[in-house]
């Protein structure tokens, strides 16, 4: 196995539990029946699509289909969940096939990656993952419709060129449309990989083009979305469907203790009352188990759960039940006083701070953080003569697959999972344990659909948090500011204790994520990473780990440039030293997001380009009226490179009111400009929306937000006056870098450096909440 | 029972009185464009129309819903106001993930049939309500002054 090349061992290990008679597959066994030769030469380096479970597939039969009228239906093995990945890999396959947008269609893949490839939409790698796949695919598709044109008009098949949905013979002037070649062109062979000829660049309508003109828009789901036709996790229905909702045990670990259901049963429309089997700890993507109501509608069984009498034990929860964020906050901050497992090391660390003219030290903290997509949780389960058959808006279709098989006792071929569209993901639905659930109550109620339904409160109550944490830093700079010591103690709980033991230090891709690789150019670092425990469920949220990292590394290059008393931009850059390339092997970070280190070095002629680019589209130095500023900050991840500059104001009431949001990007060569625009923009909101009000607090084991009122996510008016995204680097040599979450990290800090210039106000915690009321 | 007019048709519905209108809309009429967001009108997901008028249905009784024109995402297209939104939405590429914006396009479109030109700050208020966790609200805020025919209001 390869996998840990990109993280997920941890994950993967623990669903092959339940791959009962299916031995463990390598990445690469079902990509390799294409070409068996390459894809083991590949297996060594498995890096990137490779080193995934499953890898890559470029077989155009399993992505492409041309009916006879010319409909040429693209099958995305993706999930959609507003990235607009159905559109972008759409683009990809009509363009190097030839086909017309407005003859193109889509179709989801159900969760099957011994055919598709790995379908773990996470890690911000759709693109850089799947774009050569799919251009492969579309080009073999391509050349077998040309070489049924040739076989048809018994012409070289050099002769026959693939026009606009047609292939052209110029010397006779003929053309046959694809519809019309199809059913020839699918008998024929799949060309040989190595004999592909991929469109040059001039060539391409859709890829890398902004403002397309199509008669169908280009975002293939937009018709659907503004109409209300789009189809969610919730909006399946089936005949004689079941709605349940679950009540689960308010502190992570506990179970059940006792129910009485009898006022519950007495709602009308409440049909039954289920105990649903968790797994205790740790938990996994399995349930946290509890109390369902299954009723006739969605509202009888929420009446229905407020009527349950339940007592829970929370002896089995452990420390789980006193967890209080506020005390845990204290001892991580006590804990990062002392010297942690060293993650990287150069130069003698302590020499360089007692020889300092002048030391800098800033404890940070982010709090848990909810996804709060704004789907919750939702899964609709029927089991059928040993069948399973799922709907769910999943980021994992195979994880939800295996995890149902398991559950039910059933081998994954007898499992269905078939993925709507999902609303919103950012690392929440990558864990199917509410389509676990679904299917536990599916076989409760054989034969009818059972849809399990998370309410907000559990949504907020019950999430896979954001992972709290405390970065520690310490500077020593010179009597011109210039720093010669930097120290680095990050402090949070692993994602690593959903699979195992708690292994009470981040593991390598979670310090991965903007620790290790951190860019300057000082002669003495240490990187550290004391102990934290785990006492809720962790999980990935958009950006994960980064978050804080770059929360916390780019305050303090601003707090170092202040006590420098020199211009941020410009300690930044000094801190980050000359454009070069470093292997990212030679300063510990092994992981580099599963890349090859050789392709995606960490560039720092890349940070140094985005850094000027913001700054100059910003006006960097620009003269602002009083209670306004400027605010910087740079962060590389998912092997892309952002940095934001943000125009903010504080009113005399501590409001504050973001004007402008100038963002630089460079993710390599574009393929949807126009989404990562979007993606972008959205990114911004988000990370201020970290910043401002968002934060998760726990007491005695039990989360003390449930809805909307208590954990705030930015609203219209939190959103900057005008985002301004500034693409940079679209070169074809370029590596192609991650999206949807690298635009996240650097929002936070620029918003607090910012503020600093507005008001001279650091904020070390997170959320900023009323901290700049006085 | 309950009788609803819902996008223009009569609907007998047999359901509590208490029923909010939401449920009522998405698991028993089968109208599935409203959507659940939160369940105490915080996010603004499951907007529809009384009367013209912006509600959240999900703490809407269907008792209170009787006897007024109730319209949901699936027939906005058939108002001016409501198709021009719609339009000046894909135009602008607002959606992401899509959730949220039919309650979006219900609240923008009941802000334009009362007040055809509105400014930014009363688009911000009319809009306070609806949450959006892809972050488009400035395509949203860009999309209604599209529709409302300002030109280039924002940059």
């Amino acid at each position: 196995m390869s996998t840990h090349r990109n993280g997920l061992l941890l994950a993967n290990v623990s669903r092959r539990h339940f791959l009962k008679g299916l031995a463990a597959s390598g990445a690469l066994v079902i990509a390799a029946r294409w070409d068996l030769s390459l894809a083991q030469d590949e297996e060594e380096a498995s890096y990137g699509a490779d080193g995934m479970p499953h890898g890559w597939v470029d077989d155009p039969n399993v992505f492409i289909r041309i009916d006879e009228d010319g409909t040429v239906t693209v099958v995305n093995h993706r999930a959609e969940m507003g990235q607009g990945i159905r559109t972008s890999l759409v683009m990809v396959v009509a363009d190097e096939l030839g086909a017309d947008w407005d003859r193109v269609r889509v179709e989801q893949a159900i969760g099957h990656e011994e055919r598709y490839g790995n379908q773990d939409t996470d890690g911000s790698r759709s693109m850089r993952h799947w774009f050569d796949p799919m251009r492969r695919a579309a080009a073999a598709a391509r050349t077998m419709l040309e070489q049924a044109a040739a076989e048809h008009w018994d012409v070289p098949v050099a002769e026959c060129h693939a026009g606009v949905h047609m292939v052209i013979h110029e010397p006779s002037d003929r053309e046959l449309g694809f519809g019309e070649l199809a059913a020839a062109a699918s008998q024929l062979p799949v060309p040989e990989r190595d004999s592909l000829r991929l469109k040059p660049r001039d060539e391409w309508r859709y890829i890398g083009r902004e403002n397309v003109k199509t008669d169908r828009p280009l975002a293939i789901d937009g018709e659907d979305i503004v109409t209300g036709r789009a189809l969610y996790g919730a909006d399946v229905v089936l005949d004689d469907m079941l709605y349940a909702v679950i009540a689960r045990p308010p502190v992570y670990g506990a179970t059940l203790a006792s129910v009485d259901d009898s006022a519950a049963l007495a709602v009308p429309g409440v049909i039954r009352v289920v105990e649903v089997q968790g797994t205790g700890q740790p938990a996994g993507f399995e349930p946290l188990g509890g109390v369902a109501v299954v009723a006739e509608n969605t509202w009888a069984a929420i009446e229905g759960r407020r009527a349950l009498e339940i007592e829970w034990d929370t002896e089995s929860a452990g420390d789980n039940a006193s967890y209080d964020s506020e005390a845990y906050r204290q001892l991580l901050e006590e804990s990062a006083q002392s010297p942690g497992r060293v993650v990287r090391e150069q130069g003698d660390i302590e020499a360089a701070l007692a020889d300092a003219e002048t030391r800098l030290e800033a404890t940070y903290y982010m709090p848990h953080l909810a996804h709060a997509t704004m789907e919750p949780p939702a899964a609709l389960a029927r089991l059928v003569d040993g069948k399973a058959e799922i709907w769910a808006p999943v980021q994992s279709p195979q994880a939800a697959r295996d995890g149902v098989a398991g559950r039910l006792g059933l081998e994954p071929e007898d499992v269905t999972v078939n993925v709507t569209l999902l609303g919103g993901g950012f690392g929440r639905k990558s864990k199917p344990d509410f389509v676990l659930e679904a299917a536990s109550l599916a076989r409760e109620f054989e034969g009818r659909p059972v849809r399990v339904q998370w309410t907000r409160e559990d949504d907020i109550q019950h999430d896979y948090f954001h992972a709290v944490s405390v970065d520690r830093l310490e500077a020593g700079m010179d009597g011109d500011g210039k720093a010669l010591a930097w120290r680095h103690r990050t402090l949070s709980p692993s994602i690593g204790s959903l699979f195992g033991p708690d292994p009470k230090h981040k593991v390598d891709f979670e310090l991965g994520m903007g620790f290790t690789a951190t860019p300057f150019d000082i002669p003495a670092m240490s990187l550290e990473n004391p102990e934290a425990e785990a006492h809720v469920r962790i999980g990935w949220y958009r950006a994960v780990y980064n978050l804080p990292h770059a929360f916390a590394i780019q305050s303090f290059v601003a707090e170092m440039a202040e006590a420098a008393g020199h211009d941020h931009r410009d300690y930044l850059l000094e801190l980050l030293g000359p454009a070069r390339q470093i292997d990212p092997r030679e300063i510990n970070e092994g992981w580099n997001y599963g890349e090859d280190p050789e392709r995606y070095p960490v560039d720092i002629g890349r940070l140094r380009a985005v850094v000027e680019k913001a700054t100059e589209e910003a006006g960097w130095g620009r003269k602002l009226p009083e209670g306004r500023g400027l605010g910087l900050a740079v962060h590389h991840s998912f092997v892309s490179y952002t940095a934001v500059v943000l125009d903010v104001e504080v009113d005399d009431g501590g409001e504050v009111i973001v004007h402008n949001a100038d963002i630089a990007f460079d993710c390599g060569p574009q393929v949807n400009p126009e989404r990562i625009r979007a993606q972008m923009e959205g990114a911004c909101v988000m990370g201020i929306g970290n910043a401002l009000h968002s934060e998760i607090t726990v007491s005695e084991g039990r989360i003390e937000q449930d809805n909307f009122h208590q954990y705030l996510i930015p609203r219209i008016s939190h959103a900057p006056r005008t985002v301004r995204v500034h693409l940079i680097n679209d070169s074809p040599e370029a590596p192609m870098g991650g999206v949807g979450e690298p635009g996240v990290p650097p929002v936070t800090p620029a918003l607090c450096n910012a503020i600093f210039a507005a008001t001279g106000k650091r904020i070390r915690r997170l959320p900023i909440g009323d901290q700049l009321a006085s | 029972m309950v009788t609803l007019t819902i996008n223009g048709q009569d609907h007998e519905l047999d359901v509590p009185d208490q029923m909010p209108l939401l449920w009522a809309l998405r698991d028993v009429v089968q109208l599935t464009g409203t959507k659940f967001g939160c369940g105490m009108a915080q996010c603004g997901a499951c907007t529809v129309h009384l009367n013209g008028e912006a509600v959240r249905s999900c703490v809407t009784p269907v008792s209170q819903a009787q006897g007024r024109e109730i319209t949901t995402i699936e027939a906005i297209g058939d108002d001016e106001v409501g198709q021009r939104i719609q339009q000046a939405w894909l135009d602008l590429g607002v959606a992401q993930c899509g959730y949220c914006q039919g309650g979006q396009i219900m609240s923008a479109t009941a802000l334009l049939n009362r007040e055809p030109d509105p400014d930014d700050a009363q688009i911000l208020e009319a809009m306070a309500g609806n949450l959006c966790r892809c972050g488009t609200y400035n395509r949203i805020r860009q999309a209604i002054h599209r529709a409302a025919g300002h030109e280039e209001e924002q940059a």
